[in-house]
């Protein structure tokens, strides 16, 4: 079985780029560029230097002694969480940014749910003194007032979606549209493993640096670069393919995948999309996502803004269908809860999208011996106010 | 011959009206359908709503959501069309987002579309190249014409290979933009309508996009075949309802 996108652009059946004509030009210029300047030295000089001076990477691999005790098995922790801007959001950006101006774009867009890929477009957005606008839907908006502010400070301009949910599925089809306004200057960062191709390959391989510094890593700790699973959330599922990507074909390295089930899978109040998507198109790419009978696109719940979509990336599709992946979900219950216990335990507040990976324990028990490495996408300093309300804290 | 085709054959420019199926109420269909015929429109694009119209401005995305809460779906579309070559011969086109037709099943909506006479597609984000690799086989059996768009963007090399694909008419997005969102033409569209002119393609141009009154109508149709009018169309049944079209069809043309 092959991981690894086409030709074509697709993963399996799944990926594509169904976009309307008005976006050809913009998205075939990519295309045809993207691998071709991420090869090159320069390029690949300058996003090595920021990762690192900037972002702070390598983030460490983390021995979760404390955790590992309470699940009786190993657990390490990979802390994207203190990378610059607080999630791994921002080795997409770095590499988008440096591809934008190798594309001699001048204005940066890009769509944001919990704000977090927003902050991270606003962030490098400001270090190369690139014009910045970010759509975001109006409800998240108002859920996630601090990163709205924090954009504003960066300099970007923050617009309201307005249509459908008014939320992150909304926020991304707007900013679709202003790039369909704006053909010539402008580059559009997505923020996840989504989109039309070549957009969940170029940030999938952007993300990559995660499972790069986990092999090398765990080879110091445990004389070994494999781990038995790596484990991570998926929203659109770039954390995910950061992490699972330099693992995709070694066998024995079990891949697994949380998503979130909101108030239950089955409660219609649900992201869970491998459990509840059908094949279909969302946002120019063939994947799974949720919809109705007659191919319109469903409104998802999440407690986590940034898993909060009704889609998945043709990656993680595939990894579904071909049972390469495990695929589980959380609800926000078990999510809240594995993030106040990750709290207690290590003295680490994540994020709540990053917390649905953490309750994996509560649907598979490892084995003593096993080395589980999982996806600490993002701090919980945003979440502060979910936290609050959800605990009386 | 398709209607389409033999309408592009008629010496005079074409007045084309894009409306959104199951607005302003469900049921509205029939009678807006019947009505722009007897105003003297050439062809109809009947829109099925979609949730996330990519392609489409505020006018378009409200109808569209509108027309979703009103109750319309696929199924009751083509039942209210299904009788619909009794009373209407001039073309009938479906413009739609290609997922709620994969649903459908792409071979069973072609199916459909012939039985009921309608005479072409247009789907805006249905690729070129997929449309190619594998649908066009089923258009063609049903005899349903697809409907490529080409934008001021698009080079002189892709607005050949979308010639050379297409068998019925190229729909010329007027410029870089979503619908409704441009009012007036400038000097960047006359050079692009004259630029397109001058490819001297072997299908007929229709313009759309930012039409809206008889003088876009005249510009856009100097060299094109025909325009295509849709926000400028749903705003007027917003604040009129569906009693006056032939009025708001007297003052373009
Ligand atoms: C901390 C964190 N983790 C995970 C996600 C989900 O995105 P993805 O599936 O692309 O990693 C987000 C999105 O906002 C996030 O902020």
């Amino acid at each position: 079985m092959n991981y690894n996108v086409n030709e074509k652009g697709y993963y399996g059946e799944f990926g594509g780029a169904y976009i309307p004509e008005m976006l050809y030009p913009n998205v075939e210029e990519l295309r045809q560029n993207y691998l071709k300047v991420m090869a090159e030295p320069e390029f690949k000089k300058e996003f090595d230097q920021l990762l690192k001076d900037y972002v702070g990477r390598p983030s460490p691999l983390y021995l979760a002694k404390r955790l590992s005790e309470k699940y009786n098995t190993k657990v390490y922790l990979k802390r994207e969480d203190l990378n610059h801007t607080g999630a791994h959001k921002v080795n997409n950006t770095i590499g988008q940014i440096l591809m934008a101006k190798r594309l001699k774009k001048t204005r940066i867009i890009a769509e944001t749910g919990a704000g977090q890929h927003g902050v991270a477009t606003a962030t490098v957005c400001a270090l190369m003194g690139m014009k910045c606008v970010v759509y975001m839907g109006e409800i998240d908006i108002a859920r996630q007032a601090p990163n709205v502010a924090r954009m504003k400070m960066l300099g970007a301009e923050v617009r309201p979606a307005l249509s459908g949910s008014k939320t992150l599925k909304d926020a991304t089809n707007e900013a679709i549209r202003d790039w369909i306004n704006n053909p010539v200057d402008t580059h559009y960062i997505i923020g996840s493993a989504i989109g039309p191709h070549p957009y969940p390959d170029m940030v999938t391989k952007f993300q990559s640096i995660i499972s790069e510094e986990i092999k090398w890593q765990l080879k110091e700790k445990e004389g070994r670069e494999n781990p038995d699973y790596v484990v991570a959330c998926i929203g659109g599922g770039s954390n995910a393919a950061g992490t699972y990507y330099h693992f995709l074909d070694q066998k024995e390295v079990g891949i697994i995948a949380v998503e979130a089930a909101g108030k239950g899978v089955d409660s219609g109040e649900s992201a869970a999309t491998s459990a509840l998507g059908q094949e279909g198109i969302i946002h120019g790419c063939k994947t799974l996502l949720m919809q109705t009978k007659d191919g319109q696109i469903t409104e998802p719940y999440s407690i986590s803004a940034g898993l909060d979509y009704p889609g998945v990336g043709p990656l993680h599709a595939h990894l579904y269908k071909s049972g390469r992946g495990e695929f589980y979900s959380a609800t926000d219950d078990e999510a809240m809860l594995a993030g106040l216990e990750l709290t207690k335990l290590e003295g680490i507040i994540p994020a709540i999208e990053s917390s649905h990976a953490l309750a994996i324990f509560k649907h598979k028990t490892f084995k003593p011996d096993d080395v589980v490495v999982i996806s600490l996408s993002g701090r919980g300093d945003k979440d502060l106010d979910n936290y609050i309300k959800y605990f009386n804290l | 011959m398709n209607r389409i085709n033999q309408k592009m054959q008629e010496d005079k420019k074409l007045l084309s009206i894009y409306f959104t199926a199951g607005y302003p109420s469900l049921n509205d269909t029939v009678k807006i359908i019947q009505d722009l015929e007897a105003s003297g429109i050439d062809m109809i694009e009947i829109g099925l709503p979609f949730s996330d119209p990519l392609a489409d401005g505020p006018t378009i995305q409200n109808s569209s959501t509108a027309a979703l809460k009103n109750g319309m779906t696929t199924n009751i579309l083509f039942e209210q069309l299904k009788d619909i070559r009794k009373t209407v011969s001039i073309p009938l086109i479906l413009m739609g987002y290609f997922n709620p037709m994969l649903q459908y099943g792409v071979e069973a909506f072609c199916a459909k579309c012939q039985e009921i006479g309608i005479d072409g597609l247009i789907l805006p984000d249905l690729p070129l190249a997929v449309y190619q690799d594998e649908y066009e086989a089923i258009f063609k059996k049903h005899d349903l014409k697809n409907v490529f768009l080409i934008t001021p963007q698009t080079s002189d090399e892709r607005i050949k290979q979308i010639d050379d694909a297409s068998n019925a008419f190229i729909y010329m997005v007027s410029s870089a933009s979503v619908t409704g969102s441009k009012s007036g033409f400038g000097n960047t569209q006359e050079t692009y309508f004259e630029r397109i002119a001058s490819m001297k393609l072997n299908n007929p141009q229709i313009v759309g996009f930012g039409i809206n009154n008889a003088d876009t109508f005249n510009q856009a149709t100097k060299n094109a075949k025909g325009a295509i009018i849709g926000s400028a169309f749903i705003k007027h049944l917003t604040k009129n309802g569906v009693n006056t079209i032939s009025k708001f069809v007297s003052k373009i043309r």
